[in-house]
């Protein structure tokens, strides 16, 4: 199965865990495009830095549009204000962080 | 390299820092131009101030002007005060009357509908038909689906899934924009462009809807307010005193 990885940025005010955002994610699929279209997305947490906010993400190659549309509709988590923004896509984890880096430098 | 186009900002114009703040986000999110909602009495200063702030983060401001009239009366004497003054004219229709008027305007730029009211979106057969004989455009704010849950989205989406297919049916440009009033509601280009598959515009329209579309606009109005312009096909393109060579 082909896969892609999504680099994210987390902009919320208060430090935020890596249970909290996966939960906010997964909500919004499930209202988007139901427990079917859920099923399809096939999602990972990579990892997640609260810190810097930054976070990667694994999901099908198909649902790429889906989880982008759905990570676009979180405005809000615990109550706080949040805008999570993909940064990148890439096709496997090492392109990605070597992309990321390229980036920061 | 794409250039994208977010032509509706609505930030507190009195608040500087907060101008900055989202155009700043604007910037590193992407966009190479902005347009930001200004009110009728804006001085001259204050544009020149926005002007000053988009440079400093290499984003070109484009400036525009909501209207929300009531009557068409209202409509047509706000064209013919404005008109020359903005770059973008946008006309929110509340009522049928001047969403027809708005449509066969052809200074009106971009035409936008009322989100929580599905019976007051008048974008049907016959105003599609009046938009793209006057070169206008249907604007999409994408901070609507980042508000609204549950049956109010599902409606909006309904709705929206209507107009797109009408636009694409008689061939009306589709311009879609933010709405944002706050840092945290601007998303990147390509994040719209996948909300915009929801409903049902294919990507490479929705891209364009944030692109193309939006600088054509820009450009074609920039033209015909640039000091040049005569009348549409007629520039001057030189002094008559240079042409005789006094």
């Amino acid at each position: 199965m082909r896969r892609r990885y999504l680099a994210l940025k987390v902009e919320i005010e208060e430090p935020l865990s890596e249970r909290a955002l996966i939960l906010a994610i997964w909500n919004s699929i499930l209202q988007l495009f139901g427990e079917h279209g859920a099923s399809q997305t096939n999602l990972y947490l990579v990892e997640f830095n609260p810190e810097d906010g930054y976070a990667i993400l694994r999901c099908s190659h198909k649902a790429v549009d889906m989880v982008r549309a759905a990570i676009a509709t979180i405005v809000k988590i615990n109550e706080k204000s949040v805008a999570i923004h993909v940064v990148r896509v890439s096709g496997t984890l090492k392109s990605l962080r070597k992309k990321l880096v390229e980036e920061s430098r | 390299m794409i250039k994208f186009v977010d032509l509706h900002l609505c930030p507190s114009i009195n608040s500087l820092s907060q101008v900055e703040k989202m155009v700043k986000q604007c910037s590193d999110l992407g966009y190479w131009s902005v347009g930001i909602s200004l009110p009728l009495n804006i001085k001259l200063e204050k544009i020149c101030q926005l002007k000053t702030i988009c440079e400093n983060f290499r984003v070109d401001l484009v400036t525009r002007i909501d209207f929300v009239p009531k009557t068409t009366t209202e409509l047509l004497r706000n064209l013919r005060r404005f008109r020359r003054k903005f770059e973008i004219i946008s006309v929110r229709c509340n009522s049928k009357s001047v969403a027809r008027q708005a449509a066969k305007d052809r200074r009106v730029d971009l035409l936008a509908f009322s989100t929580g009211f599905p019976h007051k979106r008048f974008f049907d057969n016959a105003e599609a038909e009046l938009v793209s004989k006057a070169e206008s455009a249907l604007e999409i704010d994408m901070v609507s689906l980042l508000f609204l849950s549950g049956f109010p989205r599902m409606r909006f989406l309904s709705s929206l899934r209507k107009e797109v297919a009408i636009a694409e049916k008689f061939k009306v440009p589709v311009v879609i924009s933010s709405g944002a009033t706050d840092v945290s509601l601007l998303r990147g280009p390509y994040d719209y462009a996948a909300l915009a598959m929801l409903f049902d515009l294919p990507m490479s329209l929705a891209l364009r809807g944030l692109s193309e579309n939006s600088l054509s606009i820009v450009e074609r109005n920039r033209k015909k307010l640039s000091s040049g312009y005569v009348a549409p096909g007629l520039f001057v393109v030189r002094d008559v005193k240079r042409c005789l060579g006094v």
